[in-house]
């Protein structure tokens, strides 16, 4: 890649906070360091992964709406983790996990357990088994 | 506690560290040449290792093999540490900043709240260094940002102790002793005779260049294999592997080329520099294969043909870089 074929696409993901650093060639083929605001097909292979995600996190919000899964459910996906993941920083296991994501037993949850859900999501137990507030950031 | 704190953005985030914090205890060596020395190009495809499902690519060795080799080769002591709790762990980083010495450690992007948004997925073995503490917050030199940042308490406990693979467990590092002389050019030879080993020699058919070439083959049958959708994501992933932060474009290739580029005006082998010229060729080949792929992925529509196309680049490349690293292993060798 010649020097000044580094690319600087405008439209990024990068919220100005980033130019990255990149290795190109100079006119007589040694090598210099350019900085590059951004490239299209890397901002749409990294758009394309956090669509996924936020599929899954709308998916999730639908169904704690229609009472067939727990807040815990949506934090989790808003949060890109995995039960096990959330398991490991809640102090439990990863089947306890899945079955808090039903309803039925989040509801039945001690002060103690919620309060550790919270902790790995960094919320308050209020927005954790807040449900209004889901309904109400409709997109 | 602040010390005076020299930072120099690089592309990768390992070599990056190793490279500030060397600088910072008087040997200069720049991001290409830690690349080189430690080895650190490679691919390698996994398709049994999967990640939400998605079949693992790298193009690079895995995370802590390029300071270790490096550290090996030039002859630095280095202090790794492990916690088992936040508190002792931000404790430890405490001291080693009173004593006015820069510390690496492991971190997950996640927690990371000056990269943008959209970088932080839960990558848990991003290398920063902590040079000092101001008000209660850590400054920050992430190699990879143009500038030092800085980072509250909460924040990088949080981010140290991530859970997850590969769990970081609070580990830091810092040099313990440094080298007067060592041999530099003994050292360039070992690593480039590594890599080109690596990259031809091992006899498995998903490492190496030999990797690239299963990886074309199995590329083309994706759309019938696993349908369009599924195909244009694990396509997108290809892409992320190869071209997302940390590898100074083309899946490090260009970082590689660079090394081979400085190692040959510093031995004087004319030999280093066409290869260099052949590497960058080649890459340039990946960038086009990343721009294709990326229209593929942009347009949602795949077929066949396409796929099958992207595979013919692929191991096109593949064939290119077999032939480059069997010349420069043929060079390495009588080193």
């Amino acid at each position: 890649m010649k020097q000044e074929q580094v690319p600087q696409d405008q439209e990024n993901l990068n919220e100005g906070k980033l130019a990255k650093l990149y290795y190109a060639t100079d006119e007589k083929g040694n090598y210099v360091k350019v900085n590059s605001i951004g490239w299209e097909p890397e901002t749409v292979a990294m758009q394309q992964a956090w669509d996924v995600v936020n599929d899954e996190v709308e998916t999730a919000r639908n169904k704690v709406i229609d009472g067939k899964a727990s807040p815990l459910l949506y934090w989790i996906k808003k949060n890109i983790m995995t039960t096990g993941m959330v398991a490991a920083y809640a102090s439990t296991f990863g089947f306890m996990v899945r079955l808090h994501c039903k309803p039925f037993f989040f509801n039945r949850l001690s002060k103690k357990q919620l309060e550790k859900y919270a902790y790995t999501f960094r919320i308050s137990v209020e927005e954790l088994t807040d449900i209004e507030r889901l309904k109400k950031n409709d997109r | 506690m602040t010390v005076n704190f020299n930072h120099k953005q690089s592309a990768h985030c390992e070599n990056g560290v190793v490279s500030n914090l060397l600088r910072f205890h008087g040997l200069e060596f720049d991001e290409p040449m830690v690349f080189g020395i430690g080895s650190g190009l490679f691919f390698t495809y996994l398709p049994f290792v999967r990640v939400n499902g998605i079949p693992g690519v790298a193009y690079r060795i895995w995370p802590g093999q390029i300071f270790k080799r490096f550290s090996d080769r030039i002859g630095i002591k280095i202090e790794r540490k492990k916690f088992s709790n936040p508190a002792k762990a931000m404790d430890a980083l405490d001291q080693m900043l009173d004593k006015g010495q820069p510390v690496g450690m492991l971190t997950s992007v996640f927690f990371l709240d000056y990269l943008p948004a959209a970088y932080r997925f839960h990558f848990n073995a991003h290398n920063i260094i902590v040079f000092g503490k101001e008000n209660g917050r850590y400054l920050v030199s992430d190699p990879v940002m143009e500038t030092t940042t800085e980072i509250s308490y909460e924040d990088l406990a949080r981010a140290r102790f991530a859970k997850g693979m590969p769990e970081p467990s609070g580990r830091m590092y810092y040099p313990l002793q440094v080298p007067g002389e060592f041999n530099t050019e003994k050292a360039l030879w070992t690593g480039i005779k590594q890599t080109s080993d690596h990259m031809t020699r091992i006899p498995m058919p998903l490492v190496g260049t030999k990797g690239m070439k299963y990886l074309a083959g199995r590329m083309r049958k994706w759309p019938e294999r696993i349908g369009d959708r599924k195909a244009i994501l694990w396509l997108g992933n290809l892409i992320r592997m190869q071209e997302e932060i940390g590898t100074g474009g083309a899946g490090f290739r260009f970082i590689y080329a660079a090394f081979l580029d400085q190692a040959g005006q510093k031995l004087n082998n004319d030999k280093l520099i066409d290869l260099s010229k052949q590497l960058t060729k080649s890459g340039d080949k990946l960038r086009d294969f990343a721009y294709y792929a990326g229209r593929v992925c942009k347009n949602r529509k795949s077929d066949t043909k396409t796929f099958a196309e992207l595979g013919d680049i692929l191991e096109e490349c593949s064939q290119q870089e077999q032939a480059i690293f069997n010349e420069l292993y043929e060079v390495s060798r009588s080193k």
